[in-house]
C-alpha cells in the first residue's frame, strides 16, 4: 500500500510552556538541561513501597483548586494548572482568541492515566459493608478520572469553545496530538490548537511498570550497557499552534512533519526490528519534505528498558546512520508517560532557540552493540531540524520533526 | 479543504458498518429495526466471537476489546479491504472501566502487587492495540475521548483524517457496562460498540455524508417512537451514534445533528444512500 504522505504547511509554535521534576516553566528546565541537573529521586511517593527513582513535581500536594474549578481537582489537573501559569501561556492564548474566535481553537490533550489516582484512594476508601466508592469520588470522577477530564478542565481554563478531545494512546498520546492537531488545521475545523499533555504519578503506573519488571532501582540510564529500565515521572506541557504563514518570523520554532503508525506486533514489547518506529520517522520525514540528511539531533525515546533502546537504535540507525546526534532526556525527566510527547517536543524547541544538544544523562558507557551516534555530553551549536521520537503500549509509535520557520 | 470560519465541510463516504448492542446483533440484523420497520427488542447479547483475535489474546481480552474487534471486523468484511491497508481511530468515553475496577482493588489491598496482563490492558488504547496485532496492521491508529460526545469526536477524527490522506479508516465507538461500584460514578447499563469505514467520496459506498461543524450547542433525538432505542442513546456515549446509523438505515437524505461539547455540533448530511440488496 502506497503511503498518502504529502508535505504538510508548517505550523508554528507561537507559545509553549512545561513543568517537569526539574522545575516550573521553560527556564529552569533548560537550567537543569545545561548544568546536567537531573530531576530524579528516590522514591518518596505517597505510601509506595517500591525501590525506584521518581521525577516529582514538587508543590502538588500544597494547593488545591478552588471555586469553579474545585470539581477537577485531582493531581493530575492540579499540575494541568500549575502548566497552564507558566510562560506567559494564558496571555498567548487569549491574543489568539483575539485573532480567531473562541469557537476557532480547538484543545487536543493527551494522557495515559489521567486522574486515575483519585479512583484508586477512592477504592481504599470503599464502605466495608456495602463496597460502596465515597461520595467525594463519585460526583467527580468525569472531572477527575475519566478520559476527557484533562480536555474539559484545559478548555475551562482558558475559556475556549472550540473542538477539544484528549487522545490516550499511552506513552505516544501527547505526541500524537500534533498529528490531530494538523489535521484539524488543514481540513479548516480549527484555525488554531492548544495542543498538550499531562501525566502524574499514581500507584496504576508504578506498580505496573513494576510488574513488568520495567522500573531500574536507580535513576534511569539511557543507552548504557548496563541500564536496567525506566524511571517514572511526571509533566504538563502546552504549545499554541498556528499557520506558520500567519504566525512567526524566521526564527519561529515550528512542526515540520509529523509520523504516525503502530507495531502490529505485542501490547507491551516493541517490534524486534523496528519495523513500525522507522515507518514513524519516514513519514515524519515525508509531510516535512525533508531527506534524513538534514536532521541534526533525534531525541530519542530512550527509556532505558533493555529493549527499547535497543530496538529504538536499530529503527534510527536503519533510518538516519550514524551521523545525526541522538540523545535520551529522560534521565532529566523520567518516563513522562502520556506527556513523554509534549515534554520531549519543548525540550526539542529549547534545543532549536539555544543551539544546544543534551548529552545523554547518566549514560556512563553507551552501550557498544547500539549503533548510533549516541552522545553522552552536552554540545553547542546551531540547530535547525529535530527529530523526537515517543513509542508506546500497542505498538503505538509517532515521530515529530521540528524546526524552524 | 480550507474553508472560511463556520463553512468547514468534510465530505466522505461509507463503506461498512459494525454494530453490536441488545437487540442490534449485526448491522445486516439491525437494518430494518433501525429504519423503523421493525419493532426494537432488547435482548440479551451473546459473548462476540472476534474471531480475528487470535486464541490466546482472546482468552486475556475484556468485554471491551471483543466488542470492539468483532464490529471491526464486520465493517471491514463489508468494505472488503485489507484491515493492513486501513488506519484506525477508536472512541470511548472511559475505556477499560472493568481493567480500573480490577487494577484499583489489587492496589488497595494489602498486597499491591497487579498482574502485567492487567496493567498493560489498562490502557485507553488496548481494543486498538488487539485490532492491529489480530490484523498486523502497522497503520496509524489513535484512541480518544471526549466524555458523553466520543463518538462525534471519533467522527471528526476519522473524517479529517480521511480528507487530509484521501484514504479509509475504520472508526470504531465502544463504551462498555460499567462494573459496581464504579457505575455510581460512571452508570452505563448496556454496551454499545459500532464500527465504520469512512473514505473518499465515490458512488461505490453505501452512502455519502457531509459533515460541518457549527457554533450553538445541539444533539437530536431519535424522532420515532421507540423510547427504548432512544434510551440505550441516551445512556451509553458511544450509542450516540445511533441518529446517524437510523438515517443510513432509512436510505433517504437526511441531515442530523451529534453535540461536540456545551458550544458547537456537528451536522451530518447524508446526500445519497444506496442500500443495495447485497447490503441488506
Amino acid at each position: 500500500m502506497p503511503s498518502n504522505v504529502q508535505r504538510m504547511a508548517p505550523l508554528a509554535l507561537s507559545a509553549y510552556t512545561l513543568v517537569t521534576a526539574n522545575g516550573r516553566g521553560v527556564v529552569p528546565v533548560l537550567e537543569a538541561l545545561r548544568t546536567r541537573r537531573s530531576g530524579l529521586t528516590s522514591c518518596d511517593f505517597e505510601d509506595v513501597a517500591l525501590k525506584t527513582h521518581i521525577g516529582r513535581v514538587a508543590g502538588l500536594e500544597d494547593f488545591v483548586l478552588d471555586h469553579e474549578l474545585q470539581p477537577f481537582d485531582c493531581r493530575n489537573n492540579r499540575l494541568a494548572w500549575l502548566g497552564l501559569q507558566q510562560d506567559g501561556f494564558p496571555v498567548a492564548v487569549a491574543e489568539a482568541k483575539q485573532r480567531y474566535g473562541a469557537h476557532r481553537i480547538g484543545v487536543i490533550m493527551g494522557t495515559s492515566t489521567s486522574g486515575i489516582l483519585e479512583t484508586e484512594h477512592a477504592y481504599r476508601e470503599r464502605d466495608p459493608q456495602t463496597g460502596r466508592l465515597p461520595g467525594w469520588y463519585t460526583t467527580r470522577y468525569r472531572y477527575t478520572h475519566n478520559m476527557f477530564s484533562l480536555g474539559h478542565f484545559v478548555r475551562t481554563c482558558l475559556g475556549l469553545q472550540g473542538p477539544a478531545m484528549v487522545v490516550s494512546t499511552a506513552c505516544s498520546s501527547s505526541a500524537k496530538v500534533f498529528a490531530t492537531a494538523a489535521r484539524f488545521m488543514q481540513t479548516g475545523l480549527c484555525d488554531a490548537v492548544i495542543v498538550g499533555g499531562v501525566d502524574s504519578l499514581c500507584h496504576t503506573t508504578m506498580y505496573g511498570f513494576s510488574a513488568l519488571q520495567l522500573l531500574s532501582a536507580d535513576p534511569c540510564r539511557p543507552c548504557d550497557e548496563d541500564r536496567d529500565g525506566l524511571s517514572l515521572g511526571e509533566a504538563a506541557g502546552y504549545a499554541l499552534l498556528e499557520s506558520g504563514d500567519r504566525r512567526g518570523g524566521r526564527e519561529t520554532v515550528a512542526l515540520l512533519g509529523y509520523g504516525e503508525s503502530t507495531d502490529g506486533y505485542h501490547m507491551s514489547h516493541p517490534h524486534p526490528e523496528g519495523a513500525g518506529a522507522v515507518r514513524a520517522i519516514h513519514d515524519s520525514l515525508a509531510r516535512a519534505g525533508i531527506r534524513p540528511e538534514a536532521v541534526e539531533y533525534v531525541n530519542l525515546h530512550g527509556t532505558a528498558t533493555k529493549a527499547n533502546d535497543s530496538v529504538e537504535d536499530k529503527a534510527v540507525f536503519s533510518v538516519f546512520g550514524a551521523r545525526p546526534a541522538c540523545s535520551s532526556t529522560k534521565g532529566w525527566t523520567g518516563h513522562t508517560l502520556g506527556a513523554a510527547g509534549i515534554t520531549e517536543a519543548i525540550i526539542s524547541a529549547l534545543c532549536l532557540v539555544h543551539g544546544f544538544i543534551p548529552g545523554t544523562l547518566n549514560c556512563r558507557r553507551v552501550d557498544p552493540s547500539l549503533n548510533s551516534r549516541i552522545l553522552r555530553e552536552n554540545q553547542v551549536g546551531s540547530l535547525s531540524c529535530i527529530v523526537s521520537n515517543i513509542f508506546g503500549f500497542g505498538g503505538n509509535n509517532c515521530s515529530l520533526v521540528l524546526g524552524k520557520l | 479543504m480550507q474553508l472560511g470560519a463556520g463553512e468547514t465541510v468534510m465530505r466522505v463516504s461509507i463503506y461498512g458498518i459494525g454494530l453490536l448492542a441488545s437487540g442490534l446483533e449485526g448491522w445486516g440484523a439491525s437494518r430494518e429495526i433501525l429504519a423503523g420497520h421493525k419493532p426494537y427488542q432488547h435482548g440479551v447479547v451473546p459473548d462476540p466471537e472476534a474471531i480475528i483475535l487470535p486464541p490466546n489474546e482472546r482468552r486475556r481480552s475484556s468485554d471491551g476489546v471483543r466488542w470492539a474487534v468483532q464490529v471491526a471486523q464486520e465493517a471491514i468484511n463489508q468494505s472488503g479491504l485489507d484491515p493492513r491497508d486501513v488506519p484506525t481511530v477508536f472512541a470511548s468515553s472511559g475505556g477499560e472501566m472493568g481493567v480500573f475496577d480490577q487494577l484499583c482493588r489489587v492496589l488497595a489491598s494489602e498486597d499491591r502487587r497487579v498482574s502485567p496482563t492487567l496493567f498493560h490492558q489498562s490502557v485507553h488504547n488496548t481494543a486498538a492495540g488487539y485490532w492491529g496485532i489480530a490484523t498486523s496492521g502497522q497503520q496509524s491508529s489513535t484512541a480518544l475521548s471526549c466524555y458523553d460526545d466520543s463518538f462525534a469526536a471519533g467522527w471528526l477524527e476519522a473524517s479529517a483524517l480521511v480528507c487530509s490522506e484521501q484514504r479509509p479508516v475504520l472508526l470504531v465507538a465502544y463504551d462498555m457496562v460499567v462494573p459496581s461500584p464504579l457505575d455510581e460514578a460512571r452508570p452505563i447499563a448496556e454496551g454499545f460498540a459500532v464500527a465504520i469505514i469512512l473514505g473518499p467520496p465515490s458512488d461505490a459506498s453505501m452512502a455519502t455524508v457531509q459533515t460541518s461543524l457549527e457554533e450553538a450547542a445541539g444533539d437530536d433525538s431519535l424522532c420515532r417512537s421507540e423510547r427504548k432505542l432512544e434510551q440505550l442513546r441516551q445512556d451509553n456515549p458511544a450509542a450516540r451514534s445511533l441518529s446517524l446509523l437510523c438515517a443510513i438505515a432509512e436510505a433517504v437524505p437526511k441531515t442530523v445533528k451529534l453535540a461536540v461539547l456545551d458550544s458547537q455540533h456537528i451536522m451530518l448530511t447524508i446526500e445519497s444512500c444506496r442500500l443495495s440488496t447485497e447490503m441488506n
